[in-house]
């Protein structure tokens, strides 16, 4: 599907991959549909329109776009925190309307209570989880979850005294504890530097392959990309063209043609990896018209 | 020795210094004015007149502003026996500071049940916000010493009015501050709540309580220390015990020392309420 992809004039064309998606949007498959979503703060001008596409459970999907495209509030959207204005949202037969236990998010600014221990910051989520279980229950499944981003030696300490990857990593630790039938993740490593970046990013694919977690992730690395989504949705954003305002939407989704058992470290070896790269970087450079 | 502490004892010292200094200044001064203190050159009416008027010549105690040595024996005699109680006029200090203490404890108290409920909602509910803020502006610049009349009027009793007093003065730093801190939180706090389909009661005391404890502490510490400084303006209206009653009593009675040790005890007492609250607001605060 991808070995196209290259010979692929810069001007915008429904890449074959894009086809077959909208289509399974159509048909009612797929764990979570996002169907014709817009939104639209001033009437006339949507920031996106008609974003439509699916995810499969267990799938890894990335969206990348420049900032003010609309990435964040399609994830708000979906995680029940925002309303769009028009296009409906169905997880798993049933349409997303507010917040649910069914949906962990990840913020990008980690959003833990300062004045909570780790322990007691996932203990918090736990129990809104499970209000019904003893203290004993509640310990053991935060300890599990905290042992899992490696984080056990600091699991009594406040996030004050912890680095932003480690904040990070309890963020992450606290939407996997609830055990939700799939991730959102806005921009979660936006805030770290490279090094930490990238041990948390392999920490975070092992994890979800071990879970087979269902993942839509926002980012604007697209090596962080490349490396974690099984698919790439590459937003554009609003512009106004010689014939009228253009909304912003998703231009094109690319499937990642690299194997699944790939690595951080030997990635940049693999066949086909500057190819993939080098596609969503012209993308990002020449079409996705940054403001 | 590390700086800080360096700093700290070099500024304890100083402080020593300046009392010192300050006590210097009073001895000096009382003592020159106590000099010219004698019945020397006056004729027997000019005695007479002065005595009629209050300032008997010959009296010891009539010397214009206390020196230092009667000022000691006062504060001597206070903190020796704080507890004696022989009448209504002649109380120890500590039953006078318990007094005022009680009253303030009891109108604080009923301020803090009633603001910070309603600083609570108002807080969370823009709509209430903005219906409350007018009253809330117009009702926060009284002087609660204003309301004294009003209170007399329709409570009938002294020593509830004063309570009433501190209730209205304490009442509007709290309910502000609680208001202000609860709007505040951080909406990715209220978020991950909302994702963990956190209950409103859970939500209000696990999550916005603990994130605007800090901002209630600070109204809280401010009404207390407007309470403190009305109580003794209360007291002196209403009367009959409190550290208030007693500064009136004793400019009555012209015992300029028992004044300025009332004065002092005030300090003190308004110190250590003030300290109280900052190790509360110590406690309750995060980092983040």
């Amino acid at each position: 599907m991808w070995s196209d992809v290259a010979q692929r004039p810069a001007v915008p064309a429904p890449l074959a991959t894009d086809a077959p998606q909208r289509k399974a949007s159509a048909v009612t498959q797929g764990f979570l549909q996002i169907d014709r979503l817009s939104k639209a703060f001033v009437p006339a001008k949507p920031v996106f329109a008609d974003v439509s596409f699916t995810l499969d459970k267990g799938e890894f999907v990335c969206i990348i776009g420049h900032s003010g495209c609309g990435k964040t509030t399609i994830l708000n959207v979906l995680a029940g925190l925002d309303t769009a204005t028009s296009g409906t949202v169905i997880m798993d037969g049933r349409e997303v309307a507010g917040p649910s236990l069914d949906r962990g998010v990840v913020f990008q600014s980690h959003a833990l209570m300062p004045w909570l221990t780790v322990r007691q910051n996932i203990a918090f989520a736990v129990k809104s989880r499970w209000p019904d279980w003893k203290k004993a229950q509640v310990d053991a499944h935060v300890e599990k979850f905290v042992a899992l981003v490696g984080l056990s030696p600091a699991i009594d300490k406040k996030p004050s005294q912890l680095s932003g990857g480690m904040k990070q990593r309890v963020g992450i630790a606290r939407a996997f504890s609830i055990q939700p039938k799939m991730l959102l993740l806005d921009e979660p490593f936006g805030a770290l530097d490279a090094l930490t970046r990238g041990t948390i990013q392999d920490e975070l694919m092992t994890i979800v392959r071990q879970t087979q977690q269902t993942v839509f992730m926002i980012t604007h690395d697209v090596d962080e990309a490349i490396l974690l989504a099984d698919r790439i949705l590459l937003m554009s954003n609003g512009n106004e063209t010689p014939e009228g305002y253009r909304p912003g939407g998703i231009a094109e989704v690319v499937v990642n043609p690299l194997p699944r058992e790939r690595t951080r470290a030997s990635l940049h070896h693999l066949d086909g990896y500057y190819a993939l790269r080098n596609h969503i970087v012209d993308f990002l450079v020449t079409r996705a018209k940054a403001h | 020795m590390n700086p800080a502490k360096n700093l700290n004892l070099r500024a304890g010292l100083l402080s020593v210094l300046i009392f010192l200094a300050l006590l210097g200044i009073w001895y000096i001064a009382t003592a020159s004015s106590g000099a010219g203190n004698s019945t020397a050159g006056m004729t027997a009416e000019q005695i007479e007149y002065a005595k009629m008027m209050g300032k008997d010549p010959g009296a010891s105690k009539s010397g214009g502003f206390p020196t230092l040595g009667a000022m000691g024996s006062t504060v001597w005699g206070h903190l020796s026996n704080p507890f004696y109680d022989n009448g209504p006029n002649d109380k120890g200090i500590a039953i006078q500071l318990a007094h005022s203490l009680g009253r303030v404890a009891l109108g604080f108290g009923l301020a803090c049940l009633v603001a910070i409920p309603l600083g609570f909602i108002i807080g969370m509910s823009p709509l209430l916000r903005r219906a409350f803020d007018p009253f809330i502006q117009v009702l926060k610049p009284i002087s609660p010493l204003a309301w004294m009349p009003l209170a007399l009027y329709t409570i009938k009793d002294s020593s509830i009015s004063g309570i009433f007093v501190i209730f209205i003065c304490s009442v509007w730093p709290m309910l502000v501050n609680t208001a202000f801190g609860v709007a505040s939180v951080k909406r990715e706090w209220l978020n991950v709540s909302a994702t963990l389909e956190v209950n409103p009661l859970r939500k209000a005391f696990l999550v916005i309580l603990p994130a605007a404890a800090p901002t209630i502490l600070t109204g809280m510490r401010i009404s207390m220390g407007i309470a403190w400084l009305v109580i003794v303006a209360a007291e002196m209206l209403v009367g009959g015990t409190g550290i208030g009653y007693f500064v009136w009593n004793e400019w009555n009675n012209l015992s300029l020392t028992n004044v300025i040790f009332a004065v002092l005890m005030i300090g003190v007492v308004g110190m250590l309420l003030d300290l109280v609250f900052a190790q509360l607001q110590k406690a309750v605060t995060y980092v983040e």
